[in-house]
């Protein structure tokens, strides 16, 4: 009995922390006297933030504030657009493959999952996110991966909410492709690997014309489902991104002409040799998603793989989105450690400004979102942070974090972790 | 009577290297001459247990320090790990070995000067938990050597005998500044096998690596990898069959260790069968190897705990240690170290309460606390790592200085490895392992300018005939640079 009390007890004082943490509504809050970095426009020192309504309405030097308006002090601060991490899993599962699946990666048994809406699957209160948020990450990209079609990818804001609608900021963003690893793209080898890409695309043209007639099932057998060459219909008209992980430059090479062939809008994940072919990336408009972490030759596809390479792609040109390429979960449960990855680009040669746009404007360009996300701009959601310096240093932190205008500060389960056990023995009828 | 003549030469090398392994000369083979004289010696004064393995040191260490010219690094910020730091300070390498350190040094007139006006010194890196060499890339099934996952005790592989020395995972070690690693067999067995300590130097065989002295480290490993991997193939398939099986093997190794003894004290008839297994779990009982012990749960590392005392051995480090944060008091008390990430979680569910403030935690309640790798990205970035979790401290309110940070990824791995009297800090007599940064070796933006082994300059970032390339890299891996 005393048993049950204590744990009913524990359960009430965790909701009332639960109720406490949920954030203020919507509302008009004015960011002042920080070092303001819009990303789409110069820095704007002791510059003004201003939000209403979950939008930024106001960024500038002299911004009239509102009298009802909340004011909060930056000074001394760096105030960035939120973070925008462009390839993740997260929100697809907690723990690893010892505790049950990530939702993150298609059965089937030929590698084309292309009606497969990964997002369907995401969940909103996975315990990663709050830790991800802390780093300043307010925008995802969740991302399936295996298979030589994953799947589609979703954008979504990394607010507390439990309906899918509600975080969601574009579904599908792009179509997720792997030409790396034939074994998992279920191909004996790369000839065959193009040929079934082919049939793909060109199964998918005719199906889109033929769609009465497929139905009255007059058309010849088509290499995929229904399902699945209705999502490829953006993709073959060029409406919608094709994000391709290759690695070695000759794959590279492989896709940019079978991209230019179909008229394809080619995005390039991974892209270790990328930096090889450069030049022809940068004529072709083709983004690369790349990190600055990695230099091991871990596959004979990655033997060029160098940590210069986002710096070299940048010069020549390409647009270059950051992502986590240094191992350590990067895509999941460190999700949060991209500004450290922009960090490590600009020691490898990119410049600051240009590693800061990798983690924000670059990927919302590239996929489509710009208007609504990565940058601090009238219109844009007010996906806010303020840092307490320097948002690559690791002697920094994200002070305040805004989505939509709304302040997220609830705990992270490591947190109260953390707090639990600062002083031993723990206490453990405290949250 | 060629077995007799054998175990005499094999004591006699064993003689080398007793409990104070740190403070002895490398281990010589007994072809050096010495041989009667040593194992008389042995006799009288070392315990009988040191006297039982019939070759302590069968593949000996034939590593040499590289040529060096006596340098002076002078107007820099030297992170000691042994004090405080000093700061516009010099440092003299020379002979191998730091000769002067502090506010200036009299450095002789051939000496080679740098000047690190900006920049900052600190020891080499170690980083206790590797498999460079024993994993290398590329990552191919032909070259996966770190898991003997046949059964779940195999003490009797050596990790050495895994390690390939052109992996060109380990030229980027060093570049990240680390010098000495400990290359250990994989997690998939309750015992492991032995672990290879390594000075990070190019060489044409792992033994012209191996730190010359070093005591050897024996692998173990608790929670979910052993029975994940022998759950189907006879077991153990349960938390409660991984302590069944340490204990079956703590007994009989306790049995062999007795009758080697007693063989050795009476020289009586023939000596006792050779058991491979069994001879390095006997070492770990007499206290000549340092157990390294894979655990992420509190309350399985109290379970090793207990283990340990049933048997009566130490556990040197717990590595990975997720959840060492929750009994930094206990690991404290037990004299335990914990290797840890500071950042790792999630990916099973034995680390699914990985904190950030973990290195932190324990570091405050007295443990020998040290970053940890596993990993061959990781390792060239440890600083980074350390950094993140100085911030991890900072923000529950434990302020951890940049001179306690230091020995997370020095001095305390030194002592893991029992070898803090030679390496590991910033200090006059102990091995010239020295990394130049280019700036705070916490900051982001820093990178490694320069790294002496024994002092001799073996990577140098501004000069790329002096950066190591492996047999692999030639051909394979254009070279930095070449094609930009």
């Amino acid at each position: 009995m005393k048993q049950i009390t204590r744990h009913v007890r524990y359960a009430i004082a965790l909701a009332a922390s639960c109720a406490l943490a949920l954030p203020l509504s919507a509302q008009t809050i004015a960011i002042t006297g920080g070092k303001v970095y819009p990303v789409s426009g110069p820095p704007i020192e002791n510059g003004t933030v201003l939000m209403r309504d979950g939008k930024i309405v106001a960024v500038g030097k002299d911004i009239a504030i509102p009298s009802d308006a909340q004011k909060v002090d930056a000074t001394g601060k760096w105030v960035t657009p939120g973070l925008v991490n462009a390839y993740t899993n997260l929100g697809f599962g907690d723990v690893g493959f010892s505790a049950g699946p990530r939702e993150l990666r298609a059965k089937r048994g030929d590698g084309i999952a292309s009606g497969f809406a990964t997002w369907e699957g995401y969940n909103p209160q996975s315990t990663l996110i709050a830790p991800a948020r802390e780093g300043g990450v307010t925008s995802a990209l969740a991302s399936p991966n295996g298979g030589l079609i994953s799947g589609q990818a979703a954008i979504v804001d990394l607010m507390d909410a439990i309906a899918l609608k509600d975080v969601i900021v574009k579904a599908p963003a792009t179509m997720v492709a792997q030409i790396d690893d034939d074994e998992s793209a279920k191909v004996g080898a790369k000839g065959e690997l193009y040929g079934r890409l082919r049939d793909l695309i060109e199964d998918t043209k005719a199906y889109a014309h033929r769609k009465a007639d497929f139905e009255r099932g007059q058309t010849r057998d088509y290499v995929a489902s229904r399902r699945d060459l209705e999502a490829m219909i953006p993709i073959v008209e060029g409406r919608e991104a094709l994000t391709v992980e290759a690695e070695q430059a000759s794959d590279i090479e492989g896709m940019l002409a079978l991209a230019k062939e179909y008229g394809l809008k080619l995005v390039i994940a991974g892209g270790a040799e990328a930096w090889k072919v450069a030049d022809k990336l940068a004529a072709a408009k083709v983004p690369v998603l790349t990190g600055a972490m990695n230099n091991i030759p871990q596959t004979f596809s990655s033997l060029g793989a160098r940590q210069e390479n986002a710096a070299m792609l940048r010069k020549a040109g390409v647009a270059v989105a950051l992502i986590g390429n240094g191992g350590g979960d990067e895509e999941m449960f460190n999700v949060r450690n991209i500004r450290y990855e922009a960090g490590n680009a600009v020691a490898y040669g990119m410049s600051w400004d240009d590693a800061l746009r990798g983690i924000t404007l670059a990927p919302a360009e590239i996929y489509g979102v710009s208007d609504k996300v990565g940058s601090l701009r009238p219109g844009r959601e007010a996906n806010v942070v303020i840092w307490s310096g320097d948002p690559f240093e690791f002697s920094s932190r994200a002070e305040a974090v805004y989505i939509r205008g709304k302040k997220v500060d609830s705990p992270s389960r490591q947190d109260m972790l953390e707090a639990r056990y600062k002083t031993l023995p723990p206490e453990y009828n405290t949250p | 009577m060629r077995i007799v003549v054998a175990l005499a030469a094999a004591i006699s090398v064993f003689a080398c290297t007793p409990a104070k392994a740190s403070q002895a000369p490398a281990p010589k083979m007994a072809a050096t001459g010495d041989t009667a004289a040593h194992s008389k010696d042995t006799v009288s004064t070392a315990g009988a247990g040191a006297l039982s393995l019939p070759n302590a040191d069968p593949y000996p260490s034939t590593y040499k320090p590289f040529p060096s010219k006596p340098t002076v690094i002078k107007n820099v910020t030297i992170l000691t790990a042994a004090g405080p730091r000093i700061t516009g300070g010099s440092i003299l390498l020379q002979d191998g070995k730091i000769a002067a350190v502090g506010a200036s040094v009299n450095a002789p007139a051939d000496a080679v000067v740098i000047d690190g006006t900006g920049k900052f010194v600190t020891p080499g890196i170690i980083d206790v938990h590797s498999h460079i060499g024993d994993y290398p890339a590329p990552g191919v099934e032909a070259n996966s050597d770190g898991n003997e996952m046949v059964r779940p005790v195999t003490a009797y592989v050596w990790a050495e005998h895994s390690v390939w020395p052109q992996d060109p995972q380990f030229p980027r070690q060093l570049a990240g500044g680390v010098t000495t690693a400990q290359i250990l067999p994989g997690s998939a067995n309750l015992f492991g096998g032995r672990s290879a300590i390594v000075k990070i130097v190019p060489s044409r065989t792992v033994q012209g690596m191996k730190f010359p002295g070093a005591k050897y480290g024996l692998k173990m490993a608790c929670g979910e990898n052993p029975k994940r991997v022998y759950g189907n193939k006879g077991g153990p398939q349960t938390r409660m069959g991984n302590v069944a099986g340490y204990r079956t093997a703590w007994i009989e190794a306790e049995q062999y260790r007795r009758k080697w003894d007693k063989w050795l004290k009476d020289r009586k008839g023939d000596p006792p069968a050779r058991d491979l297994n069994l001879e390095t779990l006997a070492e770990v009982l007499r206290g000549n190897i340092l157990v390294q012990m894979h655990c992420y749960r509190a309350d399985e590392m109290a379970q090793m705990i207990d283990v340990s005392h049933e048997f009566g051995y130490k556990i040197r480090a717990f590595h990975h240690g997720v959840e060492a944060y929750k009994i930094a008091d206990l690991l404290a008390k037990e004299g335990i170290g914990a290797a840890v990430w500071a950042d790792w979680g999630g990916f099973k569910m034995e680390a699914n309460d990985a904190v950030r403030a973990n290195l932190a935690l324990v570091s405050q309640a007295g443990v020998h606390a040290m970053i940890h790798s596993d990993d061959p990205s990781g390792t060239q970035r440890l600083n980074q790592e350390v950094a993140k979790a100085m911030e991890a401290g900072k923000e529950i309110g434990i302020d951890v200085t940049e001179d306690q940070a230091i020995k997370w990824l020095t001095i305390n791995p030194a002592w893991a490895l029992d070898l803090d009297s030679k390496i590991g800090s910033i200090e006059t007599g102990k091995d010239a392992d020295v990394v130049l940064w280019s700036g705070d070796p916490f900051s982001v933006y820093t990178r490694t300018d320069k790294v002496w082994i024994d002092g001799a300059l073996l990577y140098d970032r501004d000069d790329v005939k002096e950066q190591w390339r492996t047999d692999f890299d030639l051909g394979y891996v254009p070279l930095a640079g070449g094609a930009q």
